[in-house]
C-alpha cells in the first residue's frame, strides 16, 4: 500500500487539488475566490493529465538531434490537451472575471449571497 | 467520397465564419448574415439527412490529415441530421421572430454581437452533434456554455449578469467532472476517438479489470453532463436565466441548448462506453429516478410560481426529467423516446416563449391572473399558445401526445420501470393540466382588457393601460425594464414576422403529431447504426 501511494504520488496530489478547487467553487460566497477554486480545479485536471503521459526519463516531443525514434519521447497528446485545456479556461476565467467587475459595479460587494439578496430586492422594490 | 460528405463541416464553419464576420458589421446586416448563415445550414442539413435515410447508412470524416487513432473525426448520421436541422430550425425561428424584443432589450450597439452570440451557439451545438472526438465534445461543451452565458447577460441589468454568474458556476462544477472523466477515460483506453474507446472498453469489461474506474467515469460522465442540462436536483439555475433573459434567447436556451448536452450523453452510452458497460454500471437507475423526480418537482414547482415566463421556465425542469426517464428506461425503444421528446420539448417550449412575449408586452413577466382577456387582443399568439399547451399536455394531436405514447410503450417491457414511469406519466400530465390550463382559462377568460371593441380611444386605453401597469409593478413586484416609450409597441411587420414563425411552429408540431411514422422512423433506424 505505501509503494502504491508513492508511485501514485501525482494522481493523489490531483485528486486533493481537485476537491479543493471543486469545493472553493460552490461553497465560497466571495466570488473572486469561487474564480480561484475554479483554477484550481483545472489546474488539478491538468496535473492528472500531464502525469498520464508523462514517462520518466524520456524527452520533450520535440523533434531533437535528428532522432525520429518514438521511444525517445514521452506521449504527446496528453500535453496538446493541456494547452487546449488551459486556453478553455482562461477564457472562461475572463468571462467570470468580467462579469464579477459588472457585479461590483452595480451592487458594490463581491459576495455572491449579498448580490443575490439585494437582486431580489431589485425585483420587490 | 460523395461531395456530401463535406456537408456536416460546412455547415459549423459556416455559423463559426458567420460568427466572426457579425463581429465587424452592423445591427441589420449582421441580422441578415446569421440569418442566412442558419438558413443555409438549415437547408444543409436537410439535404445531409435525406441522402442519408435514402441510403440508410452513416460515414465519419475525417478531419485534417492525420487517420482514426490519432486524428479528429466527425461522425454523421440520421440522428446527427435530424438533430442538426432541429437545433437550426429553432435558432432561426428564434431570431427571426425575436426582433421586437432584440431591439428593445439590448443596447443598440451590442445588438450585432447577439447575432455573434446565437451564431457561436449554433456551431457550438452543431459540433456536439457531430463530433466524434470526446476531447472536442469537451471544448465545444465549454464554448457552449461561453454562448449560454452571453446568451443569458445579453440585456445587461444587473438581475441577468446575477442570473448568468449563477449558471456559469453551476455549468463549471459540471464541466470539470466531465473533464474529469473525459482524462481518466484517456488514462484508462488510451484513445480520445469514440469507436476505439468503444472497443477498448469493450475489452476492458470483457477482462472484468478496471470495474470500479469504469462506474466512476461513467457516473462523473453522466452527472456532469446532466448538471449542464439542468436535471432536478441541479436546477436552481433554470427558472432565472430563462425568464430573465430577451425572449429569443430564453427560446434557444430552453428549446435547444439543453439537448445538446443531453443528445451527447446518449452518443457517450451507445458510442464511448457502450450501451451493456453501461447498464452494467447501474448509472441508468440514477438517471431513471432523477428524470421521475424532475417530472414531479418540475411541474410542482410550476404550479407554485405564479409569474407566466417562471412557471413555463419551470415545466421545462419537468420535460428534462421526462427526457431523462426515457433514457434511464434501459432500452433502444426508450432512447428513440427520448430523442422525439428532445425533438418535440424544443418545438413546443420555444413556441411557449415566443407567444409569452406578445403577453408580457415588454415587460419582463406577468403574473398568470394578468392574463386574463389578452387571447381576444393577440389571437395568433393565443392559438399558438394553446397549441403548444396542449402538446406539452399531451393532448391527441399533439407531438407532445405521441412522445408520451412512445415513452409510456418503451417501459413495458422493464418490470418496475413500467409502474414507477406509467403512474409519474400519469401524475406529471395532471399537473401540467393544472397549470398550462389555468393560462389558457385566463387568455380566453373576460374581464380584464375591454379596449378590443371601442378603437376611438385604444391610444388612452394603452397608455392608462401601462400606467396601470406600472403601478401593477410596484404592487406584485414585477420588474419593468426601463425602455423609452416610443419603443415599446412592436410594428405591424414585427407582428406578423413574429405571427407567421408561430404558425410554422405550431404546424410542424402538428404535423409530426398526425404523422409520426416518419420521424419515429428515421429514429430508430439511426439509433440502429449508432453504435
Amino acid at each position: 500500500m505505501p509503494e502504491q501511494i508513492y508511485n501514485h504520488y501525482n494522481d493523489i496530489v490531483a485528486a486533493l487539488l481537485f476537491v479543493i478547487g471543486f469545493s472553493n467553487l460552490l461553497f465560497q460566497k466571495n466570488l473572486i475566490k469561487k474564480i480561484i477554486g475554479l483554477n484550481i480545479m483545472d489546474v488539478a485536471i491538468y496535473l492528472l493529465l500531464a502525469s498520464q503521459g508523462y514517462i520518466s526519463g524520456r524527452l520533450a516531443p520535440i523533434l531533437t538531434d535528428g532522432i525520429e525514434n518514438a521511444a525517445t519521447y514521452i506521449n504527446p497528446i496528453p500535453s496538446g490537451l493541456v494547452l487546449t485545456g488551459i486556453v478553455v479556461s482562461v477564457s472562461v476565467t475572463a468571462l467570470m472575471l468580467s462579469m464579477t467587475i459588472r457585479l461590483y459595479r452595480k451592487y458594490k460587494t463581491l459576495d455572491l449571497d449579498e448580490i443575490l439578496i439585494k437582486v431580489r430586492q431589485d425585483r420587490n422594490k | 467520397m460523395d461531395f456530401i460528405m463535406n456537408f456536416p463541416f460546412f455547415s459549423i464553419m459556416i455559423c463559426m465564419l458567420a460568427a466572426l464576420s457579425t463581429f465587424m458589421l452592423g445591427r441589420k446586416a449582421a441580422a441578415w448574415v446569421a440569418k442566412g448563415a442558419l438558413f443555409i445550414t438549415l437547408i444543409l442539413s436537410i439535404v445531409l439527412t435525406a441522402w442519408l435515410h435514402a441510403s440508410g447508412e452513416s460515414f465519419v470524416y475525417m478531419m485534417g490529415h492525420f487517420p482514426a487513432p490519432w486524428g479528429n473525426e466527425i461522425r454523421a448520421g440520421e440522428l446527427e441530421g435530424v438533430m442538426a436541422i432541429f437545433t437550426s430550425v429553432i435558432a432561426l425561428l428564434s431570431i427571426v421572430s425575436g426582433r421586437f424584443s432584440i431591439r428593445t432589450g439590448i443596447d443598440d450597439t451590442k445588438q450585432n454581437l447577439y447575432y455573434l452570440i446565437t451564431c457561436l451557439m449554433e456551431a457550438s451545438l452543431l459540433a456536439l452533434i457531430y463530433t466524434n472526438d470526446i476531447f472536442t465534445g469537451y471544448v465545444f461543451i465549454e464554448i457552449n456554455t461561453i454562448a449560454g452565458c452571453g446568451l443569458i447577460m445579453i440585456k445587461n441589468t444587473g438581475r441577468a449578469v446575477a442570473a448568468a454568474v449563477r449558471y456559469m458556476v453551476v455549468s463549471l462544477v459540471g464541466s470539470g467532472l466531465f473533464l474529469i472523466g473525459t482524462t481518466l477515460l484517456y488514462s484508462v483506453t488510451g484513445h480520445l476517438l469514440m469507436q476505439n474507446i468503444n472497443a477498448s472498453v469493450a475489452c476492458l469489461a470483457a477482462d472484468g479489470s478496471y470495474k470500479v474506474t469504469l462506474t466512476v467515469i461513467t457516473a462523473l460522465m453522466t452527472v456532469g453532463l446532466s448538471i449542464k442540462s439542468g436535471l432536478f436536483p441541479f436546477h436552481l439555475w433554470i427558472p432565472d436565466a430563462y425568464a430573465i433573459s430577451v425572449m429569443p434567447s430564453s427560446a434557444m436556451l430552453s428549446g435547444m441548448v439543453s439537448k445538446g448536452y443531453i443528445f451527447l450523453l446518449i452518443k457517450l452510452i451507445y458510442r464511448v462506453i457502450g450501451f451493456d458497460v453501461f447498464e452494467s454500471t447501474g448509472v441508468f437507475d440514477l438517471i431513471f429516478i432523477a428524470g421521475i423526480a424532475a417530472m414531479i418537482m418540475g411541474s410542482v414547482a410550476a404550479i407554485r410560481s405564479g409569474y407566466l415566463r417562471r412557471m413555463t421556465a419551470y415545466s421545462s425542469v419537468s420535460q428534462i426529467g421526462y427526457i431523462f426517464m426515457g433514457i434511464g428506461i434501459a432500452n433502444n425503444a426508450g432512447v428513440v423516446a427520448a430523442i422525439f421528446h428532445i425533438i418535440t420539448h424544443g418545438l413546443t417550449k420555444s413556441l411557449l416563449f415566443m407567444t409569452a412575449e406578445s403577453f408580457t408586452a415588454g415587460k419582463e413577466d406577468i403574473e398568470v391572473g394578468d392574463l386574463k382577456g389578452l387571447g381576444h387582443k393577440h389571437p395568433v399568439s393565443a392559438a399558438a399558445f394553446t397549441a403548444a399547451a396542449l402538446s406539452i399536455v399531451g393532448f391527441p394531436l399533439f407531438a407532445g401526445f405521441i412522445a408520451k405514447m412512445l415513452l409510456a410503450n418503451a417501459s413495458f417491457t422493464e418490470g418496475w420501470r413500467m409502474y414507477v414511469a406509467i403512474g409519474a406519466i400519469a401524475v406529471s400530465t395532471i399537473l401540467n393540466v393544472v397549470y398550462f390550463f389555468r393560462c389558457i382559462i385566463n387568455l380566453y377568460g373576460f374581464g380584464g382588457f375591454d379596449g378590443a371593441k371601442d378603437d376611438s380611444d385604444t391610444e388612452t386605453s394603452i397608455t392608462v393601460q401601462s400606467e396601470e401597469s406600472s403601478s401593477a409593478y410596484h404592487r406584485n413586484g414585477v420588474y419593468v425594464s426601463a425602455q423609452s416609450d416610443c419603443d415599446a409597441a412592436p410594428t405591424r411587420c414585427e407582428k406578423s414576422v413574429h405571427g407567421i414563425c408561430a404558425i410554422i411552429l405550431a404546424v410542424i408540431n402538428l404535423y409530426i403529431g398526425v404523422a409520426p411514422k416518419l420521424l419515429t422512423a428515421i429514429l430508430t433506424k439511426g439509433l440502429n447504426v449508432f453504435n
